[in-house]
């Protein structure tokens, strides 16, 4: 972030490493991120063997739909189509033996506004597999970690101090819903208005993804992976990093509620968290599950 | 509560804060401490993310916490009063046409200025790179003089174009990207912050000094071809 650029990479960083593992790659294998939008890719020379997962998307291969999470092997001439389903804002496509993809600054994810990094794909764009192989198709188990999350733990602060008691009660109290207003830089939030009692006359200073930053018009916006490295506005609670992949799974006119805890209890539960995931990171990678039949 | 600060930031971070107003001595104590933890740093190191009067130290929380970060960040604190170092000068061109200084009316009618006298004043500061933030080579420049500084907009103006020229209180930034924003638009700069050469991807280094230069509409054309 010293020059600008935030992190980037994944809004669901937990999906985006279980389909990795799915396919024994290494952590961080350059895959695809999918919106709702949709994917659609024809597979030019084969065999190729993809992992999907994230959110509950429709996945077909063929027009033969497939269940959401799932390795799967793509035979040449073959389309993979991947769109929205009942849930998720995010699914992540990645491939056996990883995407090849072009490097900035030593990292391939993208940074969308700029366009810097990997890059975002276009229509009609050809993919190379780094080092293709195949893996056992199978379904993949989806956890109940990687579920949308609408209990969002902060720790107030670093700018509570430019509220008054009123706004944090608020912001703790009531339910809040995503707005329209959502992409990979954050989601502006609709819900009381948790307006600054302080003049607005901080000097920009460093943010962190999961800030919930309030604009002086009291709306809160929360901060996601192509997040601004620097602002002005107040920061009135920062999310817990662990529940920002659930997070950014909930779509447009879902809900979300705060609840507060100290940095130890943050530390605790961040720790006890990153245990859950190794767990859930070594069943994604046993391959001794079979598809259903009529796959 | 006595400076610097350290304020936790969810569970993997911490801000320390030297000051809560933009100042040489705020920012040299921010380079300093950078310093420090670049040439020792503690175990769960992540990143230091400099700015103005503070600086965001990321850590892992895995290994570390928050007051084990604050005990060796306190510990590392010198008394230095050394000067920073002087910084090269670089010259970036501007253009204040009507079309792209969205803001020069109304800055001019808040600050009892006309344009040109706004113009006059940009033209006059002395710059310096203070952070690189916001977004990729978003380079902060300080020096703004007085009677220009403007608190920023209540709320953001959006799709501003790349190559903007945008002021705020002491502060002022050439952008990079086309995005929304709440300082006030002046002019347009066909200098590139960000030279697309990967052996030096941004113009500029924190500590750098800055002048603008006026140009003309044909000339930013020429340039920006």
């Amino acid at each position: 972030m010293r020059f600008g650029v935030p992190g980037s990479g994944p809004m669901d960083r937990l999906s985006f490493a279980i389909a990795n593992a799915a396919l024994g790659n290494p952590d961080g294998a350059p895959g695809i991120e999918v919106s709702v939008g949709g994917l659609e890719l024809e597979c030019l020379a084969g065999p190729v063997t993809v992992a999907v997962a994230g959110g509950g998307f429709i996945v077909t291969l063929d027009g033969v739909r497939s269940v959401s999470w799932v390795v799967l092997t793509v035979q040449q001439g073959q389309r993979l189509r991947i769109g929205p389903g009942h849930w998720g804002s995010w699914t992540y496509l990645c491939f056996a033996g990883g995407l090849q993809a072009r490097e900035w600054l030593g990292s391939v994810a993208t940074h969308a506004l700029s366009g810097s990094g990997g890059g975002m794909l276009l229509p009609g764009q050809v993919l190379s597999v780094a080092e293709p192989h195949e893996v056992p198709e199978r379904p993949i188990a989806c956890p109940a970690i990687a579920r949308p999350r609408a209990l969002l733990h902060v720790v107030p602060g670093p700018q509570d101090r430019f509220f008054d008691g009123v706004a944090m009660a608020a912001l703790l109290a009531e339910p809040f819903a995503l707005s329209d207003a959502y992409d990979r830089m954050g989601v502006r939030l609709r819900g009381p208005l948790l307006t600054p009692v302080a003049r607005l006359d901080m000097p920009s200073e460093p943010v962190a993804r999961g800030s919930v930053q309030v604009a002086g018009d009291g709306v809160a916006t929360v901060l996601l992976a192509d997040h601004q490295t620097t602002g002005g506005y107040p920061k009135i609670a920062t999310v817990l990093a662990d529940d920002l992949d659930g997070f950014a799974q909930l779509r447009p006119r879902e809900i979300v509620r705060f609840v507060a805890v100290t940095p130890v209890q943050a530390v605790a539960l961040a720790r006890q968290r990153a245990g859950a995931r190794a767990q859930v990171l070594a069943g994604a990678r046993r391959t001794d599950r079979a598809l259903p039949p009529g796959m | 509560m006595a400076f610097p600060r350290f304020r936790p930031v969810a569970d993997h971070a911490v801000l320390v804060e030297f000051s809560d107003a933009i100042s040489d001595a705020a920012h040299g104590a921010v380079l300093r401490l950078d310093r420090a933890i670049a040439a020792q740093p503690f175990d769960g190191f992540v990143e230091a993310v400099p700015a103005y009067v503070n600086i965001l130290v990321r850590f892992d929380p895995l290994v570390t916490d928050h007051d084990v970060v604050e005990a060796a960040l306190r510990h590392m604190q010198t008394d230095g009063t050394a000067p920073v170092a002087q910084g090269a000068m670089h010259e970036v061109l501007v253009c204040y046409d009507a079309d792209f200084a969205q803001d020069l009316a109304e800055v001019a009618r808040l600050t009892d200025m006309t344009p040109e006298a706004v113009i006059a004043a940009h033209l006059a500061g002395e710059y310096r790179v203070y952070l690189y933030g916001f977004a990729p080579g978003y380079a902060y420049l300080a020096g703004v003089p007085e009677p220009l500084r403007l608190p920023r907009k209540p709320v953001a103006r959006r799709g501003v174009a790349a190559g903007s020229v945008i002021v705020a209180g002491p502060q002022c930034i050439v952008t990079t990207l086309t995005m929304p924003t709440g300082w006030w638009v002046l002019g347009r700069s066909p200098t590139r912050i960000l030279t697309g050469e990967s052996a030096r991807p941004f113009l500029f280094d924190v500590g750098d000094r800055v002048r603008f230069r006026r140009i003309s509409r044909e000339e930013f054309g020429h340039a920006d071809g």
